[in-house]
């Protein structure tokens, strides 16, 4: 269903450089942002942080059919990637040969388009990750986009 | 607490039902149920409807109302309770905790969905609405994608395969051809299932339960009331429910569905039990592996055995434990809302022992277990009868 563009707007530093939180009271890491940490909940000090933009893939899957929006996209990989803090999060995997798409495969962040809506409608981008041949090359944390900043603290 | 037992039982066929809508559906469902039971209809003091995503199916919220209206029952509360896919499941619950409370005597519990009314993809959309739309369906995740990552990584760290997942939607097929009331009352092969084409790999479509309508309904009352309307009510013995993250990848395991192991081990705690007093279960088959799954995380089979197992056919019907004697949600159909509660009305028949050729002879308790999306919501209720 065709959704206002506030909608993709709001979440532009989380899917755009990969902004989380960070409990200072547990020191864990979540993606997305989370308001309560599930460990500590009220001693819990939530802050913004950014995650690391390399990992390694958890499990993957080749989705043949694809829901409504996603068809001419069919099929393509997904893959719930383990960040190297440890944070789990879904992704699609792309610019990857099918046969380097395995569970421990080295991945990395790139900046993609996700969806549009419609013709008219707006363009979500977001991340996406691929698989590095090479793991040390893999690239350093970026600088945040949009209009939050990572040492913003509460 | 007051003991609370099922009195009634009644749901449709199961399958594509082009001529029937939701309130056709929901109301036949719940007319066999209350005549199940000998009840006027006067004497139901509350309903409990599950169902997941009317709005979007058929353009109908307000779903309480309805089934109200529909069943002439103005004006007592009816009450729509929706958990995706446990719906049903946690209907039956708040029926079962506003008897034993002590607020009501008599309560119906329905459950339906109306799938049929919009094209394949977009029940695929609707029913990602039981994930992290922000985080799964954005990124377009779809049910069976996200539980073909649990069965990779299942393969991964136990050695599960294809063909032991096969072997899930093979035993309930077989189960499924007893029974009356199921979408596909056929048997299939593993080869069949090795053939169809794949969903989300290693997921293929004969490992998926289909897209089905249709509606279920039980009667409940205070047991000890029961006896004045049954010979034989079936006492409910437990009702737990657990919860989770809604995003799969926000958890800790994806080889493990933790809500469906806290809420096994409370149920079996409620009722004083232990997993070998158990000699059937109806359990949550959305896909062969989440069945793989769920007899291993509700503690009948040891994590990691449960592809094993279910290939040798130790779940096979009156075999160790049988599992899904209906058919489960692969063969007997997932008609979303209704699953949770159609899995009591076969612990119901079951344990009257009108189960026909899909009995499970010596049956003393049966446990059913509905899922929530992809884990994030868990009912697990046990019956026995009560006579």
């Amino acid at each position: 269903m065709a959704q206002l563009l506030p909608s993709v707007w709001r979440h532009i530093p989380e899917r755009y450089s990969l902004l989380g939180s960070h409990c200072e009271n547990c020191g864990k890491d979540y993606f997305p942002q989370r308001p309560i940490c599930p460990t500590c909940r009220r001693k819990g000090k939530i802050v913004q942080k950014l995650m690391p933009r390399e990992g390694k893939i958890f499990s993957h899957t080749l989705v043949h059919a694809a829901p409504a929006g996603f068809e001419l996209e069919a099929p393509y990989h997904l893959a719930i990637v383990e960040l190297k803090n440890g944070v789990h999060l879904l992704s699609q995997i792309v610019d990857s040969d099918s046969e380097a798409i395995q569970i421990n495969s080295p991945v990395k962040m790139v900046f993609r388009k996700i969806s549009e809506d419609g013709k008219q409608g707006a363009i979500a981008y977001g991340y996406k990750f691929k698989v590095v041949r090479n793991a040390a090359a893999a690239s350093k944390p970026g600088k945040p986009v949009g209009k939050q900043s990572t040492s913003s603290k509460k | 607490m007051r003991q609370v037992s099922i009195i009634g039982a009644g749901m449709t066929k199961f399958g594509e039902h082009w001529e029937k809508s939701l309130r056709d559906l929901v109301t036949e469902a719940a007319v066999k149920a209350v005549a199940d039971a000998k009840l006027d209809g006067g004497e139901i003091e509350a309903i409990y409807g599950g169902c997941m995503a009317p709005g979007l199916f058929a353009g109908q919220e307000h779903v309480g109302a309805l089934i109200a209206d529909q069943l002439g029952m103005n004006p007592i509360p009816s009450t729509r309770v929706e958990a995706a896919c446990a719906s049903g499941g946690l209907a039956l619950r708040n029926a079962y905790l506003a008897i034993a409370s002590g607020a009501y005597d008599i309560v119906a519990v329905g459950g339906v969905e109306k799938m049929t009314e919009v094209t394949t993809e977009q029940t695929g959309v609707i029913l990602g609405g039981a994930g992290d739309q922000e985080w799964e369906l954005f990124m377009g995740a779809t049910f069976p994608a996200l539980y073909a990552l649990m069965a990779k990584r299942h393969m991964h760290d136990y050695g599960t395969t294809e063909e032991q997942m096969a072997a899930c939607s093979v035993k309930n097929h077989a189960n499924a051809v007893h029974n009356p009331y199921a979408q596909f009352q056929r048997a299939i092969t593993i080869d069949d299932v090795m053939k169809s084409g794949y969903v989300a790999d290693p997921l293929k479509l004969l490992d998926c339960s289909p897209i089905t309508d249709g509606a279920s309904a039980v009667i409940l009352c205070a047991t000890e009331k029961a006896r004045k309307y049954t010979d034989l009510p079936i006492s409910i013995l437990a009702s737990s429910q657990a919860s989770d993250t809604l995003a799969l990848a926000h958890r800790g395991s994806l080889t493990e569905i933790r809500a469906t192991k806290v809420a096994g081990e409370k149920a079996l705690k409620q009722a004083g039990l232990s997993q070998k007093d158990i000699q059937a279960a109806e359990v949550h088959d959305c896909f062969s592996i989440a069945e793989v799954m769920a007899i291993e995380d509700l503690g009948f089979f040891k994590k990691g055995t449960g592809g094993k197992v279910s290939a040798n056919g130790e779940t096979a019907l009156n075999s160790k434990l049988s599992i899904n004697p209906s058919g489960g949600l692969k063969a007997c159909g997932h008609p979303v809302g209704a699953t949770g509660v159609k899995q009591a009305v076969e612990a119901t028949v079951q344990l009257r022992g009108e189960a026909g050729k899909r009995q499970v002879s010596n049956l003393k308790n049966f446990m059913t277990h509905n899922v929530g999306g992809s884990g994030a919501t868990v009912a697990v209720h046990l019956f026995a009868r009560g006579d």
